[in-house]
This record gives C-alpha cells, structure tokens and sequence, in this order.
C-alpha cells in the first residue's frame, strides 16, 4: 500500500487512474486477494454503514451512561435551521446517528476507528444520496479513503491514545474530503488539497473524553469533523489548491500528536473531561455503570 | 503492510477500536496460548487501558476474546456474564508496565491458565483495532495477528530455519514473512514465521518435538 499520498497522486495523474484504482491494485497486490474480492468486503462495510445510520436516526438508542443518544433523531424531525433540506443537515444526522450507535454498544464500521466512526459514513452516504449516486461509486470512495487512511496510520496515526482526535476525526475528515472528492468527479490533485485542507482544520484537536468514554464530545466531533470534511470538499472543488501537501500536513499532525501532552490523549485528564462538569458527569455516570 | 479493510474496518461492536475492538483480539490471541477458553486469567490493565477501560468496556472485550467472541458479536456486551457462567474465573487489575514513553499506552499483561497449563503475554492495542503482542512468556516476540503466526525460541544451531521452513512446506503452508533474531551468538534464537495459512497441529506437535527447541506456539489470525 501506498505510504505517501503525493506519490499516489503522481502515479494516477501518470497513468490515468483513479485514486480508488490504485488503492484496489495495491490492496490486491499486497494481500493477493482478487479486486472484486476487496470490493466486496468494502461492500460488506458499507451495507453496515447504512444500517448503523438507520438504527441511529430511529432516536430510541441510550448509552450505558445514558450521556448521548436521541439526538440524531432532533437533526431529522427537530426545529429547521437555516440548512434545513440541505445535504449538510442530512450528513450532520448521520454522523450522529453512527456515533449514537457505537455508544450504545452497537454494530459499527470502524472507518478508520470507532470513536471517528460516524464521519465516512456520514460525508459518503449521504453526498452519494444527494446525488442518486450509485454503490458502486460508494465502494469506490471506500476504497479511496481507505488509501488516504493507510498513508495516514504510516505517516502519524489513527489513534486518539497516541494523537489526540486529530487522529481520529481528523484523519476521518480527511479520508472522507479526499474520498468524496473523487466520487464528485474531481481529479486525484484535487483529492489531495481536499485531504489537506480538511486535515489542516482538525491539526491540534485533543482527545478528551468524559470520563474516558466514547461518548461526549466524541458523538459531536463526528458532526463537526463532518462539517470540516464537507467545507474542504467545496473548496477543492471550486479549484483551491492548499499550499502544503497533504503528506506534509500528515506528517504535521503526527508530530503535534507526539508532542501532545498524556492529558489530551484519552485519557479523560484535560480538556472538556476535566472541566466541573465534565468531571461531576462522569463521577455520576461511571457510577451508575458500577451499579448497572 | 496496512490494508484499506484494515482501516474500513473491522465491522465491530462499539464503542472504541483501540478499547473495546483491540481488546478483544489480546483476548483472544491469549486464548490461544492455552489452547482454549482459560479456566482463570489475570489480566493487568496499563496506561490508558488502566484508566478508561471501564467505561469503553475493555474488561468485557478482553474477557469476550478470552471465551473466543470475536469483535463484531453481539455477546461482547455481556460477557463478564458470560465468563462467570461458563467457568471463566477473572481478575482484572491496574498496573504499570513501564514509563508513558516506552510503553504503549493501551497495554495489558494477560495471565492464562487452562488444565494445569499456564502462559502469560503482554500486549498493546495499536490504533484501529490492530494489535502488538511484544513478550509470550518472557520471550520477546512482535506478532500482529493479522497472520497465522509461529512463535518459537530455539537454540542456535546450523540448519534451524531449514528444519522448520521444511516441516512447513511438507504441510503445505506458505510462509508470508520470517524474522530471524538472536541474543549472541550461540544463544537463544527467536523465530517469528507469519503464514498465508493455518499450520495444522501436527506441525506445531513436530516443531515442539524438536530437541533444539525450547519452546513454540502456533496462534491464530484474530484479525479480521
């Protein structure tokens, strides 16, 4: 599998290939299993995709802390807001909806974990819906991310434990903007500037969960990463090229996520977890779980 | 190598990759160690594993990979439950492993015992659901499970990669990687052969019956 994502770029532009081709030739490659093989399993994981999405949207699921939950459901029948019967609303739904899922112990895909779960499914899904787009095309997208992923976990990493969210959200706002692009009919350059540019607005982004459970703010984050990822797409299609390339914003985020201090790396010691409230809710919660 | 259904994927129960998903396949990596679901196991939480495994339901995971669910089953929800009806005789504990910056910080050291047979491995859960087992019995190993793997400490005598790469090949198995290591010369030699396909037990009965080899195991893929 690739290990840089400007050598990808340069290997399709070359060839006059898809991003998605390339990920599906070198996953072959490497694992010696046949493309149509590969393209079933991703098939596999988007059918589940969609079925997290659905079983979240129907708004009955609670968390074991009972800290999220039911609010998925508010972005489909609540109150409009000014984005209403858009695809933004309709993707920030999903997203919720996954990650409700994953909080109640359900089946997700872990794409490219679980806690940054409800960003692909959310980005792909739901511009793939808007636009009658086919499976086939969302396979592909799959794949696609996959290979941004890959470059991703070798290049930094893909673990809030060792980079903060900016290695989960982040990295899963960067494969869907990436992803999305090329299902939108942009060129594998353009999915590289959509990479760094939505990778450029996560850089930083601390891991801090209440009480150490995926729960909050990781439901939300899901929802902003997925907003990130979609301005980055608008960007990349409209022709705006990010100055630094995406290996090298990967890289960044790698060394901030080295840097980072123990607190923000999941460990529910800083950030929002340490917060009064953040802090009583969890005290709260964590013991009802005891008690469960 | 990563694979892209590495990272679209696993297809798993929540709520975390690393706690809950990479939890499950120590589990049941350990599990292997004794040739079955353990009748006791200790198992000591490190690091962020030690701190938040709670609430992302490490201990249930690690205790649902100890009785051979796999991270996407249903089960994993109640497996503590589970354990204590089938005979699973669990302890979990906080420990420290070593300094933050040399150790992983979702490690575990997972204790094992099953018909008087006993092992113990230490382990991390690496990002994404992957894992790292790093000491089988004090033995330093580096197996990711993401291939059926045999583990082997062997003394370091001409001929020994032979001898095994033989024994595969006359069972049929292809070797994907072997990584060769030693102490000193003349010391232990450590041998981590990665295969396209499971060994069959004969194979790891030959390996064992070797009078040069002190010690082997044959473990499963657990990844997906």
């Amino acid at each position: 599998m690739y290990t840089s994502l400007n050598a990808a770029i340069t290997d399709a532009e070359a060839r006059g290939l898809r991003l998605s081709e390339l990920a599906l030739e070198a996953e072959s490659l490497d694992q010696g299993r046949a493309v149509a093989d590969i393209r079933d399993a991703l098939g596999r994981a988007l059918a589940v995709m969609r079925e997290a999405v659905a079983r979240g949207a129907a708004g009955d699921l609670r968390s074991a802390s009972g800290l999220v939950g039911g609010d998925a459901a508010k972005l489909r029948d609540g109150p409009a807001g000014p984005l209403s019967g858009t695809p933004f609303r309709d993707v920030l739904m999903r997203a919720l909806a996954v990650q409700e899922v994953n909080a109640a112990m359900g089946v997700i895909v872990a794409a490219p974990t679980a806690g940054g779960a409800g960003v692909l499914p959310a980005v792909l899904t739901g511009l793939a819906d808007a636009r009658g787009l086919s499976d086939d095309k969302l396979i592909d997208a799959l794949a696609t991310a996959g290979l941004i992923g890959a470059v991703i976990a070798e290049r930094a990493s893909l673990s809030g434990a060792e980079g903060g969210c900016q290695a989960e959200t982040g990295a899963a706002a960067g494969m869907a903007a990436g992803a999305a692009v090329e299902m939108l009919g942009g060129t594998p350059s353009q999915c590289g500037h959509a990479v760094a540019l939505a990778q450029q607005g996560t850089l930083g982004l601390v891991c801090d969960p209440l009480g150490g459970l995926v729960e909050l703010p990781c439901v939300f984050r899901n929802a902003t990463g997925s907003a990130i990822a979609l301005a980055a797409i608008e960007m990349a299609l409209a022709g705006i090229e990010f100055a630094i390339p995406a290996d090298e914003v990967i890289d960044t985020m790698g060394q901030i996520g080295r840097e980072m201090d123990v607190r923000y790396r999941e460990t529910a010691g800083g950030g929002l977890a340490a917060t009064p409230t953040g802090r009583r809710l969890a005290r709260e919660r964590l013991y009802q779980l005891k008690r469960q | 190598m990563v694979s892209i259904l590495d990272i679209i994927g696993p297809v798993m129960v929540g709520p975390s990759s690393s706690h809950t998903a990479g939890a499950c396949r120590l589990g049941l990596l350990a599990r292997n160690l004794v040739g079955g679901t353990p009748q006791r196991a200790r198992i000591e939480l490190h690091g962020s594993f030690a701190r938040t495994g709670e609430g992302h339901g490490t201990d249930k995971a690690i205790a649902g990979g100890l009785l051979g669910f796999r991270p996407d089953d249903d089960r994993l929800r109640t497996a503590l439950e589970i354990a204590e009806r089938e005979g699973l005789d669990y302890a979990f504990e906080k420990t420290k492993l070593g300094e933050e910056n040399e150790v992983h910080p979702n490690s575990v050291r997972i204790t094992v015992e099953r018909d008087g047979r006993s092992s113990v491995m230490v382990g991390s859960s690496i990002g994404a659901g992957r894992i790292l087992v790093n000491e089988i019995d004090g033995f330093p190993v580096e197996v990711h499970a993401d291939h059926h793997t045999i583990v082997l400490v062997a003394e370091d005598i001409r001929g020994s990669i032979a001898r095994i790469t033989t024994l595969l090949a006359d069972d049929g198995v292809n070797i994907a990687t072997i990584r060769v290591s030693r102490r000193r010369r003349g010391g232990d030699a450590f041998m981590v052969i990665e295969l396209d396909e499971p060994p069959g037990d004969n194979v790891r009965d030959h390996i064992r019956a070797l009078d040069w080899v002190r010690w082997a195991f044959a473990l499963e893929k657990v990844n997906a």
